[in-house]
């Protein structure tokens, strides 16, 4: 067999780089309207009364009263309406659409509404929780009132905007009497979902179809159901084609961030090693739930990383605030949770006067543990040998002792880590239940059914190659258009580093039956439904057991320079070894890492979104700032190959694991350079000033 | 509105609309040429790049007054030269491309480096991207394919 990881042109590139794709701002419909969103002002309040002006002909407004089904955005949690009806509960919440052929037009309108709201107090703090997740293991009391040493640290993150360039947007209409729906989406199927029930229609009178995605990263997964529902429910009251395309400022303001975090770890150790823990992570949903709580959920089981500690005990709340509800983003939860414990783990070794590389490797996981909640750790893991990897061609250990003169503001840090593949637990199994179809025509051409979304990571490309490999073709004769709810199976969301592992997996297996029972000159079809491994056990209940089928592993390195005066940081260089288990084209997966470590190590000291009042202070680009060409260092980037037995060709997941790790390594890298502590990211040159001046 | 003319893509253009209108409207909405994107609207994305007189600037702040008798290359255009065949497969091979909407952004501020300055070091080419915005790459695969387009193009520019 040759080597599925030997990279090919991607299949979509030549048409996007000569601007030939059709983004959805790109796409238009005979006889459209344009929408535009009625916003709150305020961050919490209870409305009195909304005054529109006289619409022209041609002109409308849409909004809570025009909802024909349930007021309510479709995702995990049941508390976001597609329009308030009383509350508003943050800056920046739709209260109504204006719809109508002229942008500028709609715009003087929309200036021209009054909108009379009793404001009340907003809950801006960890005080309201609004979901709270426990699991334990051993028994951490016994492990802290045996501890001759308690050490503990709280460590804070901040928000990080996903910062897609294209921001996000619908075209919707009705044909054939069906709701149709184009847009810049992750999961055709949340949509489809969302719609139908605000809509009260049946499965076949909504479709939805995926547009070319000009970047997500997570921002793309939860929030289009916002957008979708109120399009869907003004393409009811108005019957035109709409279009809806958010510009920049009011994407930033209205649509979901990675959640800002505060966790606080406290550690037993006895003769020098930790025998228990307990953590508490706190994270900010703002005003709705939606994906929060699993978010939260990611976010806990990581809370011991890559180490193994026998008595744990793990607490986390989603809070509510007047706020933008936050969501997915790429990692999911992870981020925040691994950037603490990295840190803490580091910090711990320094409290003891111990190494901390030799502290953290001597508490590491090995094939055979269990996991944070009791689960196992089944497969080989190459952590060591990845390591030694990473401080072999970074150099770690010379420039670690070199850049320990307090002179140099110097500094390097590693970091390692794992991402659990897939949905958590028996998410796919029980909630996803993804399924998948390849079928062959007459001419022999295979089409493959999946509601899988190319975004940029390269499932047009890699789920096509997986395909024909399996049925020994050229990748030519393997189809696979953008997903049409009309037309392809619900394979599942594309989310949570599973496209590859899950929706790769299915494939190869319809291919392969197709290839067993291949009739030459006939038309065939074969689906496949996902079946979990049989080992794996969970308990969401307790949260206990397999969390994930599987894992993978990373190790970042991060060097960089502060300046003595400004406090200004220059990221010099980044290295990585990364074991996800077998690229299905290396050079993609190597892009992955690029852009994942890019966006991981800027959100430990560049990216910083604040706010004051429940408004936020950076609302574009020009004020929230995201590496340019001139920020980010080269890179050198390996992969290793450690096959899964259930992965396609062994492949597990790669998306999130390039994110999850940068932040320790750059935050561990800037603490050196410094000499001083660093708990709370993004660590900026004004954070790095306090602390020196603080001592 | 006023009449403006202005060269675009090699053939002379006019159009009657107001003069503060932003040129990106104007590719998009008028002319139909949608291969510039509105990322930002602010002048700092570059995802709306078109070559002005033959050097890189964002159309989403460029008034339709400022191009009147100027020459204007949009990615439409350029795509037919040889210098972007050559930019096109550099781009394809170093794996330059994941979501793509900043790419014909790129394309430009490729060409107006290396028809500035065909030989770039790194950081030149670094300092010539930085006014386009990628969120996907990390940018180092798109550094890598400038490198390979100067090398393989050698003679174009």
């Amino acid at each position: 067999m040759k080597n599925i990881s030997k990279s090919i042109d991607k299949v979509d590139a030549h048409e996007k780089i000569a601007g030939e794709t059709a983004y959805i701002s790109d796409i238009k419909r005979e006889d459209m309207v344009y929408a535009m969103t009625l916003r709150s002002p305020v961050a919490s309040g209870t409305i009195r009364n909304i005054t529109l002006p006289t619409l022209p002909e041609g002109y409308a407004a849409v909004g809570p009263e025009d909802i024909p089904g349930r007021n309510l955005v479709t995702m995990i949690y049941e508390d976001w309406p597609v329009f308030p009806e009383k509350r508003v509960n943050y800056i920046g919440e739709p209260l109504m659409l204006l719809l109508g052929p002229d942008k500028e037009r709609l715009a003087s309108l929309l200036d021209a509404v009054e909108v009379d709201i009793e404001e009340d107090t907003p809950v801006l703090d960890y005080s309201h929780s609004g979901v709270h997740l426990h699991y334990e293991k051993g028994d951490s009391d016994k492990a802290f009132a045996d501890a001759d040493r308690i050490i503990e640290e709280t460590y804070t993150t901040g928000y990080q905007e996903q910062a897609y360039i294209e921001p996000q947007g619908f075209v919707g209409y009705i044909e054939d009497e069906t709701y149709t729906v184009i847009g810049s989406i992750q999961c055709p199927y949340y949509v489809h979902e969302a719609v139908k029930v605000t809509l009260d229609e049946t499965d076949e009178n909504v479709r939805v179809l995926q547009a070319p995605v000009g970047g997500a990263f997570g921002g793309k997964e939860e929030f289009p159901s916002v957008m979708a529902t109120q399009l869907a429910v003004a393409l009811k009251k108005i019957k035109r084609p709409i279009k809806m395309i958010y510009e920049r400022e009011e994407d930033m303001v209205s649509t979901t961030k990675r959640h800002p975090s505060k966790t606080t770890i406290r550690a037993a150790v006895k003769d020098g090693r930790i025998t228990g823990m307990t953590s508490h992570i706190g994270i900010d949903g703002g005003a709705y739930i939606g994906l929060s709580e699993v978010v939260l959920s990611r976010g806990m089981l990581a809370a011991t990383n890559a180490y193994t500690i026998e008595h744990l005990d793990v607490d986390g709340d989603v809070y509510l605030t007047n706020t933008v509800p936050n969501g997915a983003f790429r990692g999911f939860g992870a981020p925040q949770m691994i950037y603490a414990i990295e840190m803490f783990m580091h910090h711990a070794a320094k409290e003891l006067g111990e190494d901390p590389f030799s502290f953290r490797k001597a508490h590491m996981v090995k094939q055979g543990d269990w996991t944070s909640t009791g689960g196992k750790f089944r497969d080989p893991i190459l952590l060591d040998e990845m390591i030694e990897k990473a401080a072999d061609i970074s150099d770690y250990h010379k420039k670690r002792k070199a850049y320990e003169d307090e002179n140099v503001y110097k500094g390097i840090g590693m970091s390692w880590f794992f991402h659990g593949c897939g949905f958590t637990g028996s998410g796919e199994q029980h909630i996803i239940k993804s399924r998948v179809e390849v079928e062959k025509d007459a001419q022999d051409t295979v089409y493959i059914h999946v509601a899988a979304v190319d975004m940029g990571q390269g499932p047009k490309t890699t789920l096509r190659k997986i395909v024909a490999d399996v049925l020994d073709l050229p990748i030519e004769r393997v189809i696979f258009d953008y997903p049409d709810t009309h037309r392809v199976p619900d394979s599942g969301p594309t989310v949570a580093s599973r496209t590859a592992m899950i929706v790769g997996g299915l494939l190869a297996r319809a291919a392969k039956t197709l290839k067993e029972t291949w009739r030459e000159g006939e038309a065939q079809k074969v689906e496949k439904r996902y079946q979990q491994p049989d080992y794996v056990e969970w308990d969401g209940e307790c949260m206990k057991g397999d969390a994930y089928p599987a894992y993978s592993w990373g190790v970042n390195v991060v060097e960089v320079e502060v300046d003595k005066h400004t406090y200004e940081i220059d990221v010099k260089d980044v290295y990585s070894v990364y074991d996800l288990g077998k690229a299905i084209d290396e050079r993609i997966v190597l892009g992955q890492a690029d852009g994942g470590q890019a966006q991981g190590v800027a959100y430990g000291y560049l990216e910083v979104m604040s706010r004051e009042n429940g408004r936020l202070k950076q609302t574009n680009m020009t004020d929230y700032i995201i590496p340019t060409a001139m920020d980010m260092p080269k890179t050198d980037n390996h992969l290793i190959d450690n096959p899964y037995p259930y992965g396609p060709y062994g492949a597990k997941g790669g998306g999130e694991l390039t994110l999850v790790g940068g932040a320790p390594a750059v935050a561990q890298a800037i603490e050196q350079a410094v000499g001083r502590r660093v708990r709370d990211i993004p660590a900026t040159p004004e954070y790095l000033m306090e602390l020196i001046h603080n001592g | 509105m006023a009449e403006v003319t202005f060269t675009l893509n090699g053939e002379e253009v006019t159009v009657d609309k107001p003069l503060n209108m932003r040129f990106l409207d104007v590719l998009r909405t008028t002319l139909d040429l949608t291969g510039a994107k509105e990322g930002c609207g602010e002048g700092e994305c570059g995802a709306c790049a078109v070559l002005l007189d033959g050097r890189i600037v964002d159309t989403c702040i460029l008034p339709l007054a400022s191009v009147a008798g100027r020459d204007i290359v949009t990615i439409e255009g350029y795509r037919t030269t040889e210098r972007f065949q050559v930019l096109q497969n550099a781009f394809v091979k170093e794996g330059a491309v994941q979501c793509g909407i900043c790419i014909p952004g790129m394309i430009i501020a490729a060409e107006s480096l290396l028809s500035e300055n065909p030989d770039p070091s790194d950081d030149a080419i670094r300092t010539a991207l930085s006014g386009n915005l990628c969120r996907c790459t990390g940018y180092n695969m798109i550094i890598a394919a400038i490198r390979r387009a100067a090398k393989e193009g050698e003679g174009l520019w």
